[in-house]
């Protein structure tokens, strides 16, 4: 498939990928900062921040950005992460010009008092409704407790107390750092003209002003060890998260984490799931790795009955620490390797798909790749491959956070 | 846009076959339609539907649970097991040329399933974990609640069934509910993606032209009087939840039904994210959605806000349903449009979707809408249109039902 990049004169990247059969066109503004980015008297302006550009702009009042996205039939939307925050559309081809230059206008909003202290409300139970909610509690809490003092344990949404006392100047001073054009990466996937879209970005973008702009505090961590229960009234259901360290995004030996992590707690015919799922153990297990800038973290879960949480998590160490030491066998590398695959044709098939794969990649990389590459890539990883990923990242070398009625496990 | 490639078979049993044909795509997605969800439940079971869907997978054919799951597995299948009120609904998608295998290993779990004994009671435990569970989640639980107050029996259950049902259930009971359910007469297998019809049609011939035909019918929904209701939990939110009637998917109202939707919270320049959120701030939540069932339509309305703005974001929620009736822009109903004709489009890029809303197709309807009248009736969609389905089914005898701290005021 036909892939094209181009950089204007202030920084600002564009990228994309033309898929002539597609039906639809995706764009998205990749802005290279979120939660790791902040300062702890900022703490969830990444976030708040994201929902401000929806407010309105010079141009535009709040309402009319939504009306503008909601007469072209667009599917927009945003979200925040530990250190990208992006805008994005899908929209029928005929709609692409109209799509840009709504979101190249909300990149540069007004950011009014008046929208700022309304917004702060609807972040505020943003915050509430997550407390309500007992699995995410427990990743926010296992983060912070893992990365103890790397920005990565940050939460995106920040405090009650963190954005209640949030000031818009402090935000747009965040803003003017951040929003700066090198530190933004364009994407476009599906049925569009390259030159047509370059053309589109550089009138719409082409002024944004240039900064340079980095990322403080880049380094690996084995996180903080040991074992922690948070214990929480009102919750039924006992969560716990084994976390260890992983690659970091940019590392070629994320493809042997993806295969690993598949093997050890994939939903079906993983480890997990036979231990754990199938004998009616738990609600829910898995396996994953949660790939940053710099640094990575390979994730084990479940939820289950509190009165099961101990035995459980000593089902889980003694799955880790086999694999640990002896990894996994061919058969579940194959069976592995035979899932990636078909996901990635099929989550490809959607120009949505390929928006966040490629971009990824240019982001962390600064590489492309197409479907039958990146296919490539995980059919290369071997038995070897895994050995040496392990030896790297020990998967039993783990903090154990749990969150839930249990105020000691085990 | 090309000429859509759209196949049917019935087959002598009964059962359907329904097929599209994508040439730009390398996967393929099947769904299996068996008409044994969980409004058959037995009475004093409720939940079997659900086990038994989680235990078919579990042992066919020549293949033991770990044996089959590895098969699946090494064909790259992303797969779900899940219950509606009607069906039981298998679906798997995967690479194309892996279809035909797909095919004959799913042959297997609905007509040749062990339902082994001593995996009953792990399959027990995992419902009962996902009971519990729900109490960790409020937002599902508050619809769920609202549900089985609006609907009547056996409308009301849901996928999960009871504590008590599931505890109830024996090996015999789910091998009973198997026999009578798992039938040829009402089965939908639809199959969307890069596929070759002839070969289709014979595999699906060979792998279930003789099954039996002739499950039971459809229970009958009883006379019922919708219940408002608040449930008491301690919380940082109050989730609150509403529901009246409207035209289902089968009525010649149905888009203007979506139409009204739409207009509500079709976008978020629709009108209960504009009042409720962008003006007021009240809530991170609020939305409308159309549900529908063979006989009725409903619209559900919902949010989740702090306790002490509950009662004003009912009241406002309130407020723009009722006002609909009043007047609809030409501009609001261009939106609605806009967006029904985008995922009309992007459905045609996605296998499981189209998959999907063809097998739905021919549940609801006994037939499969193409894309040129699926456009047609939303382009056939006005203000005028909406008026008039909103006097057919006017917003008022709200069902209403909240979870949180403290009870709130239903606006008359």
């Amino acid at each position: 498939m036909p892939f094209h990049t181009h950089r204007l004169l202030n920084g600002l990247q564009i990228i994309g990928e033309t898929i002539p059969s597609a039906r639809s066109a995706a764009v998205g503004f990749f802005v290279k900062t979120g939660s790791r980015d902040e300062s702890a008297d900022v703490a969830g302006v990444s976030h708040f921040l994201e929902h401000m550009l929806f407010k309105g702009t010079p141009r535009r009042s709040a309402l009319d950005v939504n009306l503008d996205f909601d007469r072209i039939g667009a599917n927009y939307n945003a979200y925040t992460s530990e250190e990208n925050t992006v805008y994005y559309a899908a929209v029928l081809p005929e709609f692409l010009p109209a799509v840009v230059d709504i979101l190249a206008d909300i990149l540069r909003p007004s950011l009014r008092t008046e929208d700022f202290d309304t917004e702060k409300q609807v972040i505020l139970e943003e915050i509430k409704m997550y407390e309500d909610a007992p699995g995410s509690m427990a990743w926010d809490h296992a983060k912070r407790i893992y990365f103890a003092d790397h920005p990565l344990g940050n939460t995106i949404l920040g405090s009650m107390e963190s954005v209640s006392a949030l000031t818009r100047d402090q935000m747009k001073a965040y803003y003017d750092r951040r929003y700066v054009a090198p530190n933004i990466v364009v994407t476009a996937a599906g049925n569009f003209d390259w030159p047509a879209f370059v053309k589109l970005i550089d009138g719409a973008c082409g002024h944004w002003p240039t900064g340079t702009v980095g990322r403080d505090h880049l380094r690996e961590t084995v996180g903080a060890g040991g074992v922690h229960a948070i214990a929480k009234e009102n919750t039924t259901q006992q969560n716990v998260l084994v976390l260890s360290s992983g690659p970091p995004a940019e590392s070629p030996l994320r493809y042997a984490a993806s295969v690993l992590t598949m093997a050890v707690g994939d939903d079906t015919g993983s480890r997990l799931y036979w231990e754990l799922v199938d004998p009616g153990l738990v609600e829910s297990a898995g396996c994953g790795t949660d790939t940053s800038q710099g640094c990575g973290m390979t994730a084990t879960s479940f939820s289950c009955d509190p009165e099961q949480g101990a035995e459980n998590l000593a089902i889980v160490q003694r799955i880790l620490a086999d694999v640990q030491r002896d990894g996994i066998t061919a058969e579940e590398l194959t069976q592995a390797k035979n899932k990636v695959a078909s996901r990635i044709v099929r989550g490809a098939e959607r120009p949505m798909g390929r928006l966040r794969s490629i971009a990824a990649s240019w982001i962390y990389c600064d590489e492309y790749s197409d479907v039958d590459q990146e296919m490539a890539r995980f059919d290369a990883v071997d038995l070897a491959a895994i050995r040496s990923y392990l030896d790297k990242y020990p998967i039993d070398a783990a903090t154990v956070v749990g969150y839930g009625p249990l105020a000691k496990l085990g | 846009m090309a000429e859509q490639q759209i196949f049917r078979h019935t087959l002598s049993n009964g059962m359907t076959l329904l097929a599209e044909r994508m040439d730009h795509v390398r996967s393929a997605t099947m769904y299996l339609l068996v008409p044994a969800g969980f409004t058959h439940d037995p009475a004093d079971r409720p939940g079997t539907a659900t086990v038994l869907s989680e235990m078919l997978i579990r042992g066919a054919g020549d293949r033991d649970s770990k044996e089959l799951s590895l098969a699946l597995d090494n064909l790259g299948t992303d797969r779900n097991e899940s219950v509606g009120p009607f069906n039981i609904v298998l679906s798997a998608g995967t690479l194309a040329r892996n279809l035909p295998a797909i095919l004959d290993l799913y042959a297997d779990v609905v007509r040749r399933p062990h339902l082994p004994d001593d995996e009953l009671e792990p399959v027990q435990n995992l419902a009962l974990e996902d009971i519990l569970g729900l109490e960790d989640s409020p937002q599902e639980k508050v619809i769920l609640e609202l549900k089985s107050r609006y609907y009547p029996p056996p409308l009301n259950r849901n996928r999960y069934g009871t504590v008590e049902g599931i505890q109830a259930l024996t090996p015999a009971a789910i091998r009973q509910y198997y026999g009578d359910r798992f039938r040829a007469s009402g089965a939908i297998l639809s199959v969307a993606g890069a596929v070759d019809w002839p070969a289709l049609k014979v595999q699906a011939e060979r792998l279930f032209g003789d099954w039996p035909g002739g499950a039971t019918p459809e229970p009958a929904p009883v006379a019922h009087v919708p219940k408002s209701a608040h449930i008491q939990k301690d919380t940082q939110q109050t989730q609150i939840a509403l529901a009246f009637p409207s035209a289902p998917f089968s009525d010649p109202d149905y888009y203007a039904a979506r139409g009204a939707v739409g207009v509500l919270s079709g976008g978020m320049s629709a009108r209960l994210f504009t009042e409720v959120r962008e003006k007021r701030g009240l809530c991170y939540s609020v939305y409308a959605s159309h549900d529908t069932v063979k006989d009725r339509g409903t619209v559900i309305g919902y949010s989740g806000t702090r306790t002490d703005r509950a009662q004003q974001t009912l009241d406002v929620m309130v407020g723009e349903f009722k006002r609909l009736k009043d007047g609809i822009t030409t501009d609001e109903v261009d939106r609605v449009r806009a967006a029904l004709k985008t995922s009309l489009v992007m459905q045609q890029e996605s296998t499981s979707a189209r998959a999907g809303s063809m097998a739905s197709d021919w549940f609801y309807l006994n037939r499969v809408r193409t894309v040129e009248e699926v456009q047609a009736a939303i382009d056939g969609l006005t203000p005028a249109k909406i008026l008039a389905h909103l006097e057919r089914f006017p917003v008022r005898d709200l069902t209403v039902v909240t979870l949180g701290p403290d009870a709130l005021t239903v606006p008359v």
